[in-house]
């Protein structure tokens, strides 16, 4: 299993001055700078909620249903991407380049659920500029959504990798970051949807 | 998972997890139904970092990753605090011991 690894990955992915992999190491940088933007994104947003207790009626607008049928789809696809690293940990390129393919899919259900919501909302008269609850539920949503296009993006790129047998080590790297992307759906779904 | 390779992570049942998040899922849908307020706190806040905790701990593997990164983004976490810490008193109070909030206004436009 070690040795299948091993020998498709680049040496400068296998050194460590810190105990961890330079690959992964990146990955955790990126996530702790992605826990400042969005932390303080939701710090601000829950501030202003605190003192707006209005803001229940317009989070009464937005749609819980597919706000948790998104958690699904989420969840799902992070299950794919922990089951597609695990198989290129066994060497299987294609298996792991096939479980990152169900992992793009799922997230492209839940950009189509997203899109879906908000062109609902925005015929509704629910803009960006109504409120400044609807501010935050766009930028915040928004700003959610593209993290999971440049998440298909980097897994199209790896699976493509992958499914050829090289550069296996980077289906965790991909990984990591879309359980990432799924943990901070997992509080935006209880902020924006649940809390009314 | 080993420090080198990046295998190695024993063996987990990824699918019990996968369930058990489902499950809490639907905890944190019972607040709104039952309608209490209290109750939407803990269900839907306190499942969500449960559920985080989780997804962190045996997809990302940080339950076998090295300690410190878990401190690295307990620290950005604690930046948060400090944001919100720091920033919440003008927003949330109307008037402090040498000020009042002035809701917009200019003075003197």
């Amino acid at each position: 299993m070690t040795h299948a690894i091993e020998a498709t990955t680049p040496l400068a992915t296998r050194r460590s001055a810190s105990g961890v992999p330079t690959g992964r190491l990146a990955v955790w940088w990126l996530l702790a700078s992605e826990i400042v933007i969005f932390g303080g994104l939701l710090a601000s947003y829950l501030m202003h909620r605190l003192h707006h207790p209005h803001w229940a009626d317009e989070a009464g607008h937005t749609n819980a249903i597919a706000g948790a049928f998104n958690t699904f789809v989420l969840l799902t696809s992070s299950l794919f991407a922990v089951l597609g690293h695990q198989a290129a940990e066994r060497g299987d390129g294609r298996g792991a380049a096939r479980y990152l393919v169900f992992t793009i899919g799922g997230g492209l259900v839940f950009l189509a659920v997203k899109a879906w919501e908000w062109t609902g909302e925005i015929r509704h008269g629910f803009t960006i500029f109504r409120d400044v609850f609807w501010a935050y539920y766009y930028t915040t949503t928004g700003l959610h959504g593209l993290h999971v296009v440049v998440g298909l993006v980097a897994m199209a790129f790896v699976a493509t990798e992958a499914r050829r047998g090289r550069n296996l080590h980077r289906v965790e790297l991909v990984g990591i970051y879309w359980h990432f992307v799924d943990a901070v759906w997992i509080f935006l779904f209880p902020l924006f949807y649940i809390a009314r | 998972m080993t420090a080198e390779t990046g295998v190695g992570h024993g063996h987990v049942d990824y699918l019990k997890v996968y369930l058990a998040l489902l499950v809490l899922l639907g905890v944190s849908l019972a607040g709104p139904l039952v309608g209490l307020w209290w109750l939407t706190l803990v269900t839907a806040f306190g499942v969500a970092v449960v559920k985080a905790l989780m997804v962190a701990a045996y997809f990302m593997h940080l339950n076998i990753e090295r300690r410190w990164v878990w401190y690295l983004l307990l620290l950005m976490l604690g930046f948060m605090i400090v944001l919100f810490a720091g920033v919440a008193p003008d927003v949330l109070q109307g008037e402090g011991q040498h000020w009042v909030k002035s809701s917009g206004a200019v003075p003197g436009h």
